[in-house]
């Protein structure tokens, strides 16, 4: 990987996530009025996760039956309101252990 | 009450924040280095950005060999949000806060610290918010250099299996809220069957996966701020209760 472009994009990233964070608390000082505007910015993170995860989360590992076991289990432990680190462990163990069991099938 | 010890309350308040930090960018530290990168160049990222789906997403793309505008809308469309908590926190702080105290303390806003500063009571000191920030920035960092260095050690099918910690963090923060509130999960369902019809319907593949999810983005929230206004008083995560 050619480092310079990687330095430049990490570059990049560092002035678009401070550039948000920044502007409003130094330079705009005023509630935003827009309703429109509020509320979408408010699912902004929302859609943009969505839209992140789904459908590529089927593609995250070596095969589609296990990475939809771990999104199965996520969305499962999700539901229940467990917290982001127990939800990412399981996953991962989901994954593994399916993983692991269809090569056992397939070996058979 | 002086400076130091309104910072010293602050550091205090940012602890478990910093250690709530260590695994997820234990995660990105393992995926970045494992994805090809150097591990300076993902303690790096860390260091410079300090929020978790936006680096994540914007190093996917580094690694997939993206282009600078992809990875820079796609990272800012991410970190929008950041917009809503600065300006709430902009209500709150104390009104001779310098310039240089402001641009400070905006580095370290995060969805934890902000809902920490934000329930706070009363007008905020930047010397708080300085304190608070500083557990985190140490816990993302930590977390991040340990990530990579172990990285190369863990077997493959391991590394493998990996790859799914991202998505799973990813549901792990929208499944709650879109249980809570009928409109989240609306937008959410848009977002994805947008970028749904972008990946699969041959006419849009000329669409790079940067711009799918952008695209499929603003459609969303559109969608939920028009059908949807006000809705995100619901939520409570953005929001100082005004």
């Amino acid at each position: 990987m050619e480092i310079e472009r990687v330095l430049i994009c990490v570059a990049l990233m560092a002035l678009v996530t401070y550039i948000p964070r920044v502007l409003p608390v130094t330079v705009f000082r005023r509630q935003i009025r827009s309703r429109f505007i509020r509320s979408f910015l408010d699912y902004t993170p929302y859609a943009v996760l969505g839209a992140l995860t789904f459908p590529d989360v089927f593609y995250s590992t070596g095969h589609f039956y296990s990475a939809a076991a771990g999104a199965l289990v996520a969305v499962f432990l999700g539901y229940r309101g467990k917290s982001l680190v127990v939800v990412a462990v399981a996953a991962i163990i989901a994954v593994y252990v399916t993983e692991l069991i269809g090569q056992a099938l397939f070996i058979i | 009450m002086n400076w130091k010890k309104s910072f010293k309350e602050g550091v205090k308040g940012g602890i478990p924040i910093g250690l709530g930090y260590l695994p997820v960018s234990f995660t990105f530290g393992f995926l970045a280095v494992s994805g090809g990168l150097p591990v300076w160049v993902a303690v790096l990222i860390s260091l410079t950005n300090l929020t978790s789906a936006g680096q994540f997403a914007g190093t996917n793309l580094i690694i997939a060999g993206a282009g600078y505008f992809e990875v820079a809308l796609t990272t800012l469309v991410i970190n929008l949000r950041y917009m809503l908590m600065s300006l709430s926190l902009s209500q709150k702080l104390e009104q001779k806060t310098g310039t240089l105290a402001r641009m400070a303390l905006a580095f370290g806003i995060t969805d934890e610290t902000f809902v920490v500063s934000s329930l706070r009571p009363g007008i905020l000191r930047a010397s708080y918010m300085l304190g608070l920030i500083s557990m985190p920035i140490l816990g993302w960092n930590a977390g991040t250099l340990l990530g990579g260095s172990v990285s190369s050690m863990l077997p493959e099918a391991m590394q493998n299996a990996m790859g799914i910690a991202l998505y799973a963090m990813f549901i792990a923060l929208i499944i709650p809220a879109a249980r809570q509130s009928r409109a989240v999960l609306c937008v959410i369902a848009v977002a994805v069957a947008a970028v749904c019809i972008f990946k699969y319907i041959a006419v849009f593949s000329f669409i790079s996966s940067g711009f799918r999810i952008i695209a499929a983005t603003v459609i969303a929230s559109a969608f939920g701020a028009w059908f949807f206004p006000g809705k995100e008083e619901e939520g409570g995560k953005t929001q100082d209760g005004d």
